[in-house]
């Protein structure tokens, strides 16, 4: 189930990535970043946040045990 | 001149890292090339993270930034973001626990078990190498570029043929490429994968501190971080392209143009919401006419350049990311971890680290339009702003030495690979296991690496002049075509040898045919804008799962091997 979860989080910001809502908006977030970079910026955080869950929620516990025994 | 010295300093103590590295070694083969599986999680995250970024992520991405603007982060950092930790995640351990359990220490022994295939180690071989080839290319290159301007004047009677006028006595691209190459293959030679994971975490720490520190500067220098913002060149109420201010190197501070200075302007202006745009800070795309002098002759000429990204090539690039599942070097390094473990900082803080790279380059290149001729060779935009900028020749050296670091990050591992896998796939699986002592496999491995080190820099002067980003985006391509043989191999039990051996042929021949119609390695789209590596994939997976479906899979013993039953 977690895994569906992560797994259907991932195709969200796989879409979330093509903010052609962004795409003609030059105006600047916190007086020096450009909009689509803000954006950008901040789905790198997002990706990480998901890199945690997936470590967190879907770790391949079995694939481990399967290397490491003699 | 003191920049000079600053940067020859930096050089010098990499080469005492490769002494100390050499302590440590333990003497034999499975040490020097994946450092008796030894790394932690840190060590594994600054070697990954510094191997995937090269001059392409600084050199290149500001490069970039200047030539199409801020759409250059979404269209490869932040998509990175997502699809390098997926593969990290799906593929990187997974090859890890194959590789921990069978010994397998090169991405061609794993093919070669997996699909019970000898012939495939010898297609995979001269690919592998042709593709890496072109990522050594862009070390080398954007090294030469980077040196020569910010070295400008320190010998006049010498270096006499500049590639552009001002930078008349700078050191020279080929002095520099030999000394990099040099270098590089010094520590590698001395301390195998143990050394270029310690010289690639070193490395990998000055160019990230380095490069917020270059950053913060040219940020002093614009005017504060609000006035930075205003810098980029802008389209006037007469589609004319203007850049609004000059840096005054006397006064050291930014200074209005009255009036605004005229450097391009929009082809076929109509759009009327263009007027008061700053084209760099948005992605909608936009013809611009711009001139640049001839350095031989001093004669203006006009040419065109399209700023912004097309949505269908934003959308398609997110194929390239894809090639990090099939870097040979990129392999050895995730062999070379602990444990599983060791993947888990590296799954979440990659995404942070190529921000930390990434959006200071793109924000500094999208700058220098204002300020930076719009003819500047993309390659020499960063270093270009740090002498236009960042006047102190200690703290110019000092970047230097963090661009020079991001470059020879990557140049280690992929020369210790090539290394790696010639002497494995080819000379010992040849020859035999018994045949050769450790002592001799080790010198087979650092005699091919001097051999390929002395190709890549021959090739390095024919291109000198090739743009870093877009050579590194066709070799990034090739792998990213192979990309469906690896996947299959790990999660597709009907794949067979046939299958995978027609894939990447069709993955080759489809690239070999774009990247001829590219001009050997220049920017090239097809149709309204779609990516080469696009179709490039899609060839080879289709292929891959027709001809898999006609042909024998691998015997249930290999397949058991391959998809343990904790699945």
């Amino acid at each position: 189930m977690s895994k569906i979860i992560i797994w259907s989080l991932f195709v969200v910001l796989f879409f979330m990535h093509q903010d052609f809502w962004w795409w003609n908006d030059s105006e600047l977030v916190f007086g020096f970043m450009p909009m689509g970079l803000a954006y950008h910026a901040g789905f790198s955080i997002a990706c990480s946040i998901l890199g945690w869950l997936a470590i967190r929620f879907a770790w391949p516990h079995d694939l481990e045990a399967f290397a490491e025994e003699k | 001149m003191t920049t000079l010295f600053v940067i020859i300093g930096y050089l010098c103590l990499l080469l005492a890292l490769g002494f100390f590295s050499n302590r440590l070694f333990r003497g034999t083969s499975k040490d020097y090339f994946v450092a008796s599986h030894s790394i932690g999680p840190f060590l594994l995250l600054m070697s990954v993270f510094g191997t995937t970024m090269t001059a392409f992520a600084l050199v290149g991405s500001t490069g970039k930034s200047f030539e199409r603007g801020i759409g250059t982060y979404g269209l490869m950092a932040s998509i990175s973001g997502l699809v390098h930790a997926a593969i990290f995640f799906l593929v990187g351990i997974r090859l890890w626990a194959f590789g921990k359990k069978h010994g397998f220490i090169t991405q061609i022994q794993f093919f070669r078990t997996r699909f019970e295939s000898d012939s495939l180690g010898y297609i995979l071989f001269p690919i592998l190498v042709l593709l890496v080839i072109p990522y050594l290319l862009i070390g080398i290159i954007g090294a030469g570029k980077t040196i020569e301007p910010v070295t400008a004047g320190a010998f006049p009677s010498i270096f006499i043929n500049p590639s552009a006028p001002q930078w008349l006595g700078g050191v020279p691209p080929w002095l520099t490429g030999l000394v990099v190459s040099l270098v590089v293959l010094s520590y590698v030679f001395m301390g195998g994968s143990r050394g270029a994971a310690f010289a690639n975490t070193f490395q990998t720490i000055v160019f990230m501190i380095m490069g917020l520190v270059a950053f913060t500067f040219i940020i002093n220098a614009l005017g504060g971080i609000n006035n930075a913002g205003n810098i980029p060149a802008r389209i006037n109420e007469k589609g004319l392209v203007v850049q609004d201010f000059h840096y005054n190197k006397e006064s050291q501070s930014v200074e209005k143009n009255q009036p605004p200075k005229i450097v391009g302007k929009v082809v076929d202006f109509e759009n009327a919401n263009l007027a008061n745009v700053q084209p760099h800070f948005w992605r909608e795309p936009v013809t611009i006419e711009f001139k640049k002098k001839v350095p031989k002759t001093g004669e203006l000429i006009p040419f065109e350049r399209e700023l912004g990204i097309p949505f269908i090539t934003f959308v398609t690039y997110l194929f390239i990311p894809l090639s990090v599942g099939m870097f040979p070097h990129l392999f050895q390094h995730w062999l070379t971890a602990k444990s599983a473990k060791s993947f888990k900082l590296t799954v979440i803080a990659h995404p942070l680290c190529i921000m930390v790279v990434w959006v200071p380059c793109v924000l500094v290149g999208a700058w220098a339009s204002g300020v930076l001729p719009p003819g500047i060779p993309p390659p020499a935009v960063l270093s270009a702003m740090l002498n236009l900028l960042v006047g102190d020749e200690v703290l110019i050296g000092l970047l230097t030495a963090g661009v020079l670091a991001a470059i020879m990050s990557s140049l280690d591992s992929q020369f210790l690979c090539l290394g790696t896998i010639f002497t494995n796939d080819i000379v010992i699986h040849r020859a035999g296991q018994d045949k050769y002592t450790d002592k001799q496999i080790i010198f087979i491995a650092r005699s091919f690496i001097v051999v390929i080190v002395s190709l890549t820099y021959v090739l390095a002067m024919l291109a000198k002049d090739a743009n870093v980003f877009d050579l590194a985006i066709w070799c990034f391509s090739g792998f990213s075509a192979l990309f469906p043989v690896i996947f299959a191999a790990l999660y597709w039990k009907r794949a067979t040898e046939s299958g995978v051996i027609a894939s990447i042929l069709a993955a080759v021949v489809t690239w070999l045919y774009y990247f001829h119609q590219s001009g050997y390695g220049g920017e090239y789209m097809i149709g309204p804008g779609i990516v080469p590596a696009a179709i490039c994939f899609l060839a080879a997976a289709i292929t891959l799962v027709v001809v898999s479906l006609f042909t024998k899979p691998p015997s249930e013993k290999t397949l058991e091997k391959f998809f343990p039953k904790t699945d």
